[in-house]
């Protein structure tokens, strides 16, 4: 389970002076459930993930994963979470296997359990034919490939998704989307952030509309189809963000 | 703490720089490579010119002399100089380098000699160019053996003993044992050598472990998983040290091996005037281990350092730029150790690295001021503490993990 409790992030900056990134954000993801996070680009998206993910420390408020806090037992909640993103790239010089390794030694796998969790990722994904090649060789299918093996080795309850598929060819993305809705259908906590409209519709139990880096609107689809009196996931984003005061970019 | 997970860190990042050409070439083909280049190099190179210098029969001129023939005809026939007809412009050829010297043969010389009237011979070189000076000792050789065979002339004509020209003789002689002499030449470079070795060595993978990983997009990877930031950043830092420690190593058996070629090349060249033993280094395995061991906090201190500073950087190439001034920073104590008569004081120990640069250098040469050792010893292990301590608190802070 994921839960953020007014979930807030200040930076400072130089010229604009204190920031509000993530402002008062509170939701609640339940087992065999995905949660979109539906916002433009700076809306706040990955900060508020990245404070899931403890990259980044609350400004004030909360978050737990699994139960764990991410203040005060980060390390616990990391143990607990599969944190995918396009940011999240892989060790050029390590073969694929020794990528999903070395993850796998430092959530703690003991090399027994490590090499049978390995073998049957690899083969469910198969990675097999890939394997020993080093990660810079791979193409952009084998490195996601091999990304979601890392957030898989230590089998964790929760997964995060920042925009995952930026980026990424038809084919490629579409794998993604097919492993989001695995993790679910395994019972997994999914959280994913997105600009893509469609992905959204298609994925999510539960859509948040975040902007300004608060979260404006909360509901599964028909909810917010219905309170907003549009039929087109679009249309409620647009007109959500322009009641707060701006289209988004 | 858990050293299982520092160890995974580690083993990783190793296995990873051992894949990485540009690693290896900083932490082993470097000081294996350039530093017999440069020593035996500098080895050829100097005992080329000086065999040239003394074999090359350089061209000289005599000015007047017309009623000098002997004296004339003896430097004609000088194997060693070739004379050349005389000219007025003979300063400017020297300083052309067309002609390496001239005399000057006073008038009457030749019947000076007989008579016994004093006279002066002048000799001109082009100072600083060695070809010129050698050319120079080569004239001023034959009127000094000249001045000689007429002095014994002029005391056997008058009955005179030669030793009553030489009441008593002076001697010189070193008192110091031998390991101190070549203590002295070693001591000075080594130390030197040793240090721009670890911090050029701990550099790259400083970079690449940091502002490298930023910037290939591995360090919000490597976050998300269950490890602390200490004990990645612990792991990250004892690899910088390895590669400081190992660069540094194999520069020193590096210079060892190529000083001692690089010696037997310059023995027969120098054996007149240096002794062939100072250009190697005589050096015992006390010796090194205290000086390891005194190297070793200087190693930390660079590693820890390079790693903080390189994490700031947003990218590999403005991470250069902020160490770029950080290697004059460590370069300039240590080259302040070769400066002749700057000695180890108890305010000198506290310096950083140059305190262990003139430390090693007394070592080497077989003395230790034991209160000074423990001195720079505690003091160097106290500024790598705080450097280290330094890096892991940079490796909490996001601001700098995600500087945008």
């Amino acid at each position: 389970m994921i839960e953020a409790r007014s979930l807030t992030k200040v930076f400072q900056d130089k010229k604009r002076g204190a920031v509000r990134a993530v402002d008062g954000v509170s939701f609640r993801c339940d087992p065999g459930h995905i949660y979109g996070l539906l916002g433009a680009n700076g809306a706040g998206k990955t900060t508020t993930l990245r404070l899931l993910a403890t990259l980044l420390a609350p400004t004030s408020g909360g978050a737990t994963i699994a139960g764990y806090d991410v203040v005060a037992q980060p390390e616990m909640a990391r143990a607990n979470l599969g944190f995918l993103s396009t940011a999240t790239a892989l060790y050029g010089r390590l073969t694929a296997r020794e990528f999903v390794d070395y993850f796998g030694r430092l959530h703690g796998l003991p090399e027994d359990m490590l090499a049978a969790r390995r073998e049957q990722l690899f083969v469910r994904l198969e990675m097999n034919e890939f394997r020993d090649r080093r990660c810079d060789k791979l193409s952009t299918g084998m490195k996601q490939k091999t990304s979601i093996a890392r957030v898989l080795i230590h089998d964790p309850q929760v997964m995060i998704f920042d925009e995952p598929t930026t980026g990424l060819d038809v084919m490629t993305a579409r794998t993604i989307v097919a492993f989001i809705r695995e993790c679910r259908e395994r019972g997994k906590t999914v959280i994913f952030s997105t600009h893509v409209m469609t992905e959204a519709e298609k994925l999510c139990d539960r859509i948040g509309i975040i902007h300004g880096g608060r979260l404006l609107a909360e509901g599964t689809l028909a909810e917010l189809r219905e309170r907003h009196g549009q039929n087109d996931l679009e249309d409620v984003f647009v007109q959500v963000a322009a009641q707060a005061g701006g289209a988004p970019s | 703490m858990s050293l299982r997970n520092i160890g995974i860190v580690y083993r990783k990042e190793l296995t990873d720089s051992l894949r990485d050409r540009r690693t290896l070439i900083s932490t082993i083909v470097v000081p294996i490579l350039l530093i017999p280049v440069m020593t035996i190099g500098l080895g050829v190179f100097i005992s080329g010119m000086m065999r040239r210098a003394e074999h090359d029969v350089p061209p000289v001129m005599v000015l007047g002399g017309e009623d000098s023939p002997r004296t004339v005809q003896a430097l004609e026939h000088l194997p060693a100089v070739r004379v050349v007809p005389p000219s007025a412009d003979f300063a400017q050829r020297i300083t052309s380098k067309e002609l390496r010297a001239a005399v000057r043969i006073p008038p009457g010389f030749d019947s000076s000699l007989e008579s016994g009237e004093p006279s002066r011979v002048e000799i001109y070189i082009y100072e600083s160019d060695m070809n010129s000076e050698v050319a120079g000792s080569k004239l001023q050789a034959f009127f000094l053996s000249l001045r000689q065979r007429t002095i014994e002339k002029r005391m056997a004509e008058r009955n005179v003993s030669m030793s009553l020209l030489r009441p008593f003789e002076v001697t010189r002689e070193n008192v110091v044992p031998q390991e101190k002499v070549s203590g002295a030449a070693a001591g000075a470079l080594l130390p030197y050598l040793v240090i721009l070795m670890c911090l050029t060595g701990a550099m790259y993978p400083a970079i690449d472990l940091t502002a490298g990983e930023k910037e290939r997009g591995t360090m919000e990877t490597i976050l998300t998983s269950r490890v602390s930031r200490t004990h990645l950043v612990l792991g990250k830092f004892l690899l910088v040290l390895t590669t400081s420690l190992v660069t540094a190593l194999l520069a020193v058996s590096s210079m060892w091996i190529s000083s001692r070629i690089a010696a037997g090349m310059l023995a027969g060249q120098l054996s007149r005037n240096a002794p062939a033993a100072q250009l190697h280094l005589a050096l015992r395995a006390g010796d090194l281990v205290v000086v390891f061991l005194l190297i070793l906090p200087v190693a930390v201190l660079f590693s820890a350092a390079l790693l903080a500073i390189a994490l700031f950087a947003k990218s590999y190439k403005e991470a250069q730029s902020y160490i770029s001034p950080l290697m004059i920073l460590a370069i300039v104590p240590a080259v302040a150790s070769l400066i002749p008569g700057v000695e180890l004081n108890v305010r000198l120990a506290l310096v950083p690295i140059l305190s262990t640069s003139l430390v090693s250098k007394e070592i080497f040469s077989g003395t230790y001021h034991w209160t000074l050792i423990a001195l720079i010893f505690a003091s160097s292990c106290l500024y790598a503490a705080i450097a280290l301590f330094t890096a892991v608190r940079m490796f909490q802070r996001e601001d700098v993990l995600f500087r945008a």
